[in-house]
C-alpha cells in the first residue's frame, strides 16, 4: 500500500517536472531544429555564424552555381540565383561577408523543392557572397564577390 | 495587416515553378527616419511552402532580405489544379498566409 503511493508520487512528480519544461519552452517538441537561430543571425562575422549553424569545415565545392551581378548597381536589391549541383542538397544558407550581420537566410529544400533558391538581398559594400549547402550530413561552399557601387543600407 | 502576396506558379513538366513577391518594409535596424531616430528592425523571419498542405519548402532569413522580397523556388511533383500556399512569419508576430493554384492564370 505505502509502497505503490510512493510510485503514484513519483510519477506525478515526474509529469509535472516534464510539463514546466514544456511550458519554459526547454522542450519544444519537433521545433528544435526548426527554431530561427538567433546566434547565428546575430553574428558579427561569417565565421561566427557558420560555426553557430555548425557550418565550420564545410569544404570549397564547385558544384554550387551562384548568379549574381559582377557589379551591383544598387546593393538594396542584388538578385541571386543558387543552384545545387550536389546530391542530396537538404538546405541551401546564404553569408554576405561583408554586411554587418553577414547570415542573411537558411532555405529548407528537403521536402520535395529543387535545390534552387532566387532571393534579392541588401548589399552594404562590394563583398563575397558565401553559400553554404548542406547535403547527406556534410556541408559544401563556394563564393562569389559582388561590387556594389551604392550600398544598401542607409541610402 | 500586411498587403496580400503574389504568387505566381507556373508547371514545367511536373516541377511547379514558384516565384512570389511580399509586401514588407524589411527595415534593417541600421537606417535613420528624417527625424534621425533608427527605425527598429522589423523583418519577415520564417517562411514556409505547402503544396496541398504539404510542407514542400522553408527558408529562415534576417533583415538582410531587401525590401518587398522576392523570392524563386521549384517544387517537384506538382501537377495542374494543386493548391500553393505560401505563409510568413515576421520579428513583430504578424503572419500572412496566400494560396494560389499552381498552373493557374
Amino acid at each position: 500500500m505505502d509502497r505503490s503511493r510512493r510510485i503514484v508520487l513519483k510519477g506525478a512528480g515526474a509529469t509535472g517536472a516534464f510539463a514546466a519544461a514544456l511550458a519554459a519552452g526547454l522542450l519544444r517538441p519537433g521545433a528544435a531544429a526548426a527554431a530561427w537561430n538567433k546566434g547565428a543571425f546575430d553574428a558579427k562575422t561569417t565565421a561566427d555564424a557558420m560555426k553557430a549553424l555548425g557550418y565550420a569545415g564545410a569544404v570549397e565545392s564547385k558544384d554550387i552555381v551562384i548568379r549574381a551581378p559582377e557589379i551591383a548597381e544598387n546593393g538594396a536589391v542584388v538578385p541571386i540565383d543558387i543552384t545545387s549541383n550536389i546530391p542530396g542538397t537538404t538546405s541551401i544558407s546564404v553569408f554576405i561577408e561583408k554586411n554587418p550581420f553577414p547570415y542573411t537566410g537558411t532555405f529548407d529544400v528537403s521536402q520535395g523543392a529543387l535545390p534552387f533558391v532566387h532571393l534579392r538581398a541588401k548589399i552594404g559594400e562590394s563583398s563575397p557572397v558565401r553559400v553554404v549547402v548542406a547535403a547527406g550530413g556534410k556541408h559544401f561552399t563556394t563564393a562569389k564577390e559582388v561590387k556594389v557601387t551604392i550600398g544598401g543600407c542607409g541610402g | 495587416m500586411a498587403d496580400p502576396m503574389k504568387i505566381r506558379a507556373t508547371l514545367q513538366g511536373d516541377v511547379a515553378d514558384v516565384r512570389v513577391l511580399m509586401a514588407h518594409p524589411m527595415e534593417t535596424g541600421q537606417r535613420k527616419d528624417p527625424a534621425g531616430n533608427v527605425v527598429p528592425l522589423h523583418f519577415i523571419q520564417t517562411i514556409t511552402a505547402q503544396l496541398n498542405g504539404k510542407p514542400v519548402f522553408a527558408a529562415d532569413i534576417s533583415q538582410a532580405i531587401s525590401r518587398n522580397p522576392v523570392f524563386a523556388f521549384k517544387v517537384k511533383g506538382a501537377k495542374a489544379g494543386d493548391k500553393l500556399a505560401i505563409t510568413w512569419t515576421d520579428n513583430k508576430g504578424d503572419k500572412r498566409t496566400d494560396e494560389v493554384t499552381v498552373g493557374g492564370s
